[in-house]
């Protein structure tokens, strides 16, 4: 029964994400803007371009990111159906966790998509292509889980947007130190599996703990 | 034995305190209507009855036993808040299937057919964000069509319902409370119901 419910609450967000095509291309075009205007702004000399290349991309991620998190739980939230999912039976973390499969899905996964193309733009070898890859695919899930966390505590402050990015960027450090390693490393043709797996180990715990924690801070936010 | 009973309960807002110690029992078959002015708290209580606010003190007995320990409470209770529980960019029909499944209820209960029941005929496609008020009303309060609980607790019913709407709820919880089911609902007007209705004022503390 508890599976019925979470695919519709999937079904149901796929379909208005659809419906909201224009909310969501904001993000990704945010994304690619970011990104073209640092050849811009530093020179388009292309070792220093390499050299920046994958703090570039995962900084634009984190800020593209943060862009479409609000989204999360704010519908939700202020047209009244958080108030009757928490009156179901169905366990209000899952529901969490739902929620930010998807927004990660809708939101991170296109600019995976488009990432080769802005790899080109910075001069990256294959190598560290392939390392970055990496990082965003293992990475990227965290910005989800933990961003669940803040936007569930921020829901129901009116102007919660600039408070979201000041309490989730610092928290987001780790993850950008340990994903720029690993390309770093991969640009030597060292090996990267350490700075990877900890960012693996990163991703396991947040995955176990970011759901509870998010449905506490939003039982919190609604009473 | 009463079905849903208040033991002393007290809220605390912005350090005002709404009401303190109150207590009274909603019995099986009973419609309670809640009064009192703006800012007495009426809201505030109805939250803590279905659980989406802590009380200060004092706790909420459904069947007598407490309502965060009773399993099966949610699937007994529907509650309407002032806030609709629709998406704006769905249309009614995905609403109502959504808030279906949502609640485990079984889909035995044409949706079609209640739609045009309360008056939305060539509506149910039509995202709700671009209903009226109180179409947007009646499509929320399909729900007391759709789900079989002995318990509603309702905020604010009526409000934006035009003279039939509201008849047409009334009929809804009458044929409810003379199966024996209970309604606990808060309304600045008056009820024009054919059964006996109780009581219950709150007043606004400073």
């Amino acid at each position: 029964m508890v599976m019925q419910q979470l695919s519709a609450i999937f079904k149901r967000d796929m379909l208005l994400a659809f419906r909201q095509r224009s909310e969501l291309l904001q993000p990704i075009l945010f994304f690619v803007l970011v990104i073209a205007l640092f050849p811009l702004g530093v020179g388009p000399g292309p070792e220093l371009l390499q050299k920046m290349g994958a703090g570039v991309i995962w900084i634009a991620t984190l800020l593209s990111a943060l862009l479409g998190l609000e989204r999360l739980f704010r519908d939700d939230f202020a047209d009244g159906s958080l108030e009757q999912q928490m009156l179901s039976d169905c366990p209000l973390s899952l529901y969490a966790l739902i929620k930010m499969f998807s927004h990660w899905l809708v939101s991170i996964v296109p600019v995976l998509v488009v990432s080769p193309l802005l790899a080109v733009f910075l001069n990256l070898t294959v190598d560290m292509y392939w390392a970055l890859v990496l990082t965003l695919l293992i990475g990227s899930p965290l910005l989800s889980l933990i961003g669940g966390i803040g936007v569930a505590l921020t829901v129901g402050l009116r102007k919660g947007g600039v408070l979201l990015s000041l309490l989730l960027l610092p928290l987001f450090v780790p993850l950008l130190i340990f994903a720029t390693a690993a390309v770093d490393a991969a640009a030597l043709q060292l090996p990267n599996t350490g700075q990877l797996a900890l960012l693996a180990a990163l991703l396991l715990l947040a995955l176990g703990l970011a759901p509870l924690a998010t449905a506490y801070a939003l039982k919190v936010s609604q009473s | 034995m009463a079905l849903l009973v208040a033991h002393e309960l007290t809220c605390i807002k912005s350090d005002r305190e709404l009401f303190s110690a109150l207590s009274f029992a909603v019995d099986a078959g009973q419609v309670l209507h809640l009064h009192g002015p703006n800012g007495a708290g009426k809201t505030s209580l109805l939250r803590i009855l279905v659980g989406l606010s802590q009380p200060y003190g004092g706790q909420v007995l459904f069947n007598g036993q407490p309502i965060n320990q009773h399993s099966e409470y949610n699937s007994q209770m529907i509650y309407l808040g002032h806030k609709a529980g629709l998406s704006p960019h769905l249309s009614a029909l995905e609403n109502l299937h959504y808030w279906q499944q949502q609640q485990a209820i079984p889909a035995t209960v044409d949706l079609m057919n209640l739609l045009e029941k309360l008056g939305l005929v060539g509506l149910e496609e039509v995202p709700v964000g671009h209903l009226s008020a109180g179409q947007q009303r009646r499509v929320a309060l399909a729900r007391l069509w759709l789900k079989p609980a002995k318990l509603w607790i309702l905020d604010e019913p009526f409000t934006a319902l035009d003279t039939s709407a509201i008849e047409l709820v009334q009929t809804q919880i009458e044929q409810h409370v003379k199966a024996a089911g209970s309604v606990l609902l808060t309304s600045h007007q008056a009820l024009s119901l054919s059964i006996e209705v109780h009581n219950l004022r709150l007043d606004y503390q400073w």
